[in-house]
């Protein structure tokens, strides 16, 4: 609760910033909102479930705390990537800034809310404000077409999760997630019961566009790669983790009864399959990194879809930790990622794998980060994502679903292949005319990078950290 | 005469709120997935939005429960913020291509 507020103030008292000539004191200021945030946020941990009272629309609580905290920290560890902005005339850094912060606003309330009127406007907060973001390239086409396309996608989907927002409304004659949960379970009116599925199942579809998963993709490469890589990072982390999170909390709060899980698994665990499958056959055939780590982050959220197939019943429990747990590690690995990409293309003009050929002569550090980041999202031991993706499955097979896992291995065999190509670009292959100049790294940005390996590192080696906190 | 309204809105079936606010949801989806005019999607996009105001508000109604209209006034105030970021970008569009249609923009591919 606390830190919406400090976000919303902070973001906007930072728009004034913009009126200064020089951008040389937002980066810093960004990263102390952040920084205060953080800490604020975890001020909460283990208050028990705080409500405004006589207005229960927002719940913090443990799980909204953990997710808001890996929500701040990927926003703090991204923030260094922008400073070349800081440099650029035409850019307007404290608008960006601004936009970022209001986008962790939605973010926020959709890892706490309990009304779906919050749930709704904190898609919107985060949307609207990615959208304007995805445009932020104005001359270029490429941004141009990212943000219309995301745009015109991402408002029609809305519609999509209102309409299914409206059926469930008229079904059980409430917003609130308990007591709607309530009115599923006890079937006063037993002829309202498809108008309920039907609402379900369109809330389902409207999610899942925006966590990016199969067969409501098909945005998700191209918004990713015409969006600036700043960006790009920031959706394929906050957005996803955020959209992750309010699915988990809709699926376990609102429909955990019998019945209404005969409509909701099936469709859900369909879903799940079609992602993963995308997703890594997807990567396979990228030649672009970026279009790679694109469909890489399809691949993801069905790795996350898999803990929500598994759930327990419960926002705590081996489920909700596996998510948080697969969260933070896909956050943490992905933004290093996109650092690396953002530095070696804009000091050389190009995406795809042939522009890290020598990286590892050029700028060792780089290639030593972006190699631990491609190894924990392929989710090789002592890397945090190789424990993301054993507590998922560990998860899933105390539920019965074996098959599920056993497909789920395959595809990350699949992942491998397209995970160590730009390893073998950076560490086999002489850098050509284009790429024999080191990429100019600051300092913070390196000590961004090192700390964001030590991370993933830290995850691989002591899971115990993190998995047991839900 | 305040407190009649949802008698008026009562003297219409329920059902024929949903089916008439299902047409009207189907008709913008139709529109969004065929018209080819990113101005004409976006109005297609309003209509389903509006589709979702109409049913909350019979059920709001019906249920005597004021919460749907008072969801209504929230997703008019986000259509409205929505609609200022969507034709920004539009305009933005247009200004590099001169024209909105969606199929001039094709860049992007796999």
């Amino acid at each position: 609760m606390n830190s919406i507020i400090l976000l919303s103030v902070l973001g906007l008292g930072n728009l004034f910033l913009g009126f200064r000539r020089s951008n040389r004191l937002l980066l810093p200021i960004m990263m102390l909102i952040l920084g205060l945030v953080l800490t604020v946020n975890f001020l909460d941990w283990n208050t028990g479930a705080v409500q405004l009272i006589r207005f229960p629309m927002l719940t913090t609580d443990n799980f909204s705390v953990a997710f808001t905290g890996i929500i701040v920290l990927t926003a703090l560890l991204l923030v260094p990537f922008s400073q070349r902005y800081v440099l650029d005339e035409e850019a307007n850094l404290a608008e960006y800034y601004s936009l970022l912060l209001f986008s962790l606003v939605g973010a926020i309330m959709l890892v706490s809310y309990n009304h779906l009127l919050m749930l709704f406007l904190g898609i919107e907060t985060l949307s609207i404000a990615m959208y304007v973001l995805a445009g932020s390239d104005k001359r270029n086409l490429r941004s141009n077409e990212a943000a219309l396309k995301y745009f015109l996608m991402g408002a029609f989907f809305t519609g999509i999760l209102l309409f299914g927002m409206a059926l469930v409304y008229g079904a059980t004659g409430t917003f609130e997630l308990n007591q709607i949960s309530f009115a599923v379970q006890n079937p006063v009116n037993a002829s309202l019961r498809p108008m309920l599925y039907i609402g379900m199942l369109l809330m389902l579809i409207g999610m899942s566009f925006k966590v990016g998963a199969a067969p409501f993709h098909f945005w998700t490469p191209d918004v990713y790669e015409g969006t600036p890589t700043f960006f790009t990072a920031f959706m394929s982390t906050v957005v996803k983790v955020a959209g992750i999170a309010a699915l988990l909390k809709l699926l376990v709060q609102v429909f955990p009864a019998a019945s209404a899980q005969g409509v909701w698994l099936p469709t859900l665990t369909a879903i799940c399959v079609l992602t993963l499958l995308i997703g890594n056959v997807g990567a396979v055939v990228q030649t672009s990194l970026k279009r790679m780590l694109a469909y890489s982050s399809i691949s993801h959220a069905g790795y996350l879809l898999i803990a929500l197939v598994a759930y327990n019943g419960a926002l705590e429990g081996p489920s909700a930790n596996a998510v948080l747990f697969y969260s933070l590690a896909y956050s943490v690995a992905t933004v290093a990622a996109f650092g690396v990409l953002k530095l070696v293309a804009d000091a050389r003009q190009r995406e795809d794998y042939n522009g890290l050929n020598g990286l590892a002569k050029t700028n060792p550090l780089l290639a030593f980060c972006l190699t631990v980041s491609m190894l924990s999202l392929a989710g090789i031991p002592l890397t945090g994502g190789f424990f993301g993706k054993f507590f998922v499955f560990a998860a899933a097979v105390e539920n019965g679903y074996i098959g599920l896992v056993i497909f789920a291995l395959l595809m990350s065999m699949v992942s491998i292949y397209y995970y160590l190509r730009p390893i073998i670009a950076m560490y086999m292959r002489d850098a050509d005319d284009d790429t024999a100049a080191a990429v100019p790294v600051s300092t913070f940005q390196s000590g961004a990078l090192l700390l964001l390996a030590l991370l993933t590192v830290l995850l691989g080696v002591l899971p115990g950290l993190v998995a047991g906190v839900l | 005469m305040d407190q009649n309204i949802p008698q008026v809105i009562q003297t219409v079936p329920l059902e024929y709120y949903v089916f008439f606010a299902a047409t009207l949801f189907s008709i913008g989806v139709l529109g969004v997935l065929t018209r080819r005019n990113a101005i004409i999607i976006f109005m297609c996009v309003e209509l389903m939005l509006n589709a979702v105001n109409v049913l909350l508000t019979a059920f709001s109604a019906f249920r005597a429960d004021p919460n749907g209209q008072v969801f209504v006034f929230f997703i008019m105030a986000v259509a409205a913020a929505e609609v200022a970021v969507g034709l920004a970008i539009i305009v933005m569009i247009y200004r590099n291509l001169q024209s909105t249609d969606v199929n001039l923009l094709n860049r992007l591919k796999f």
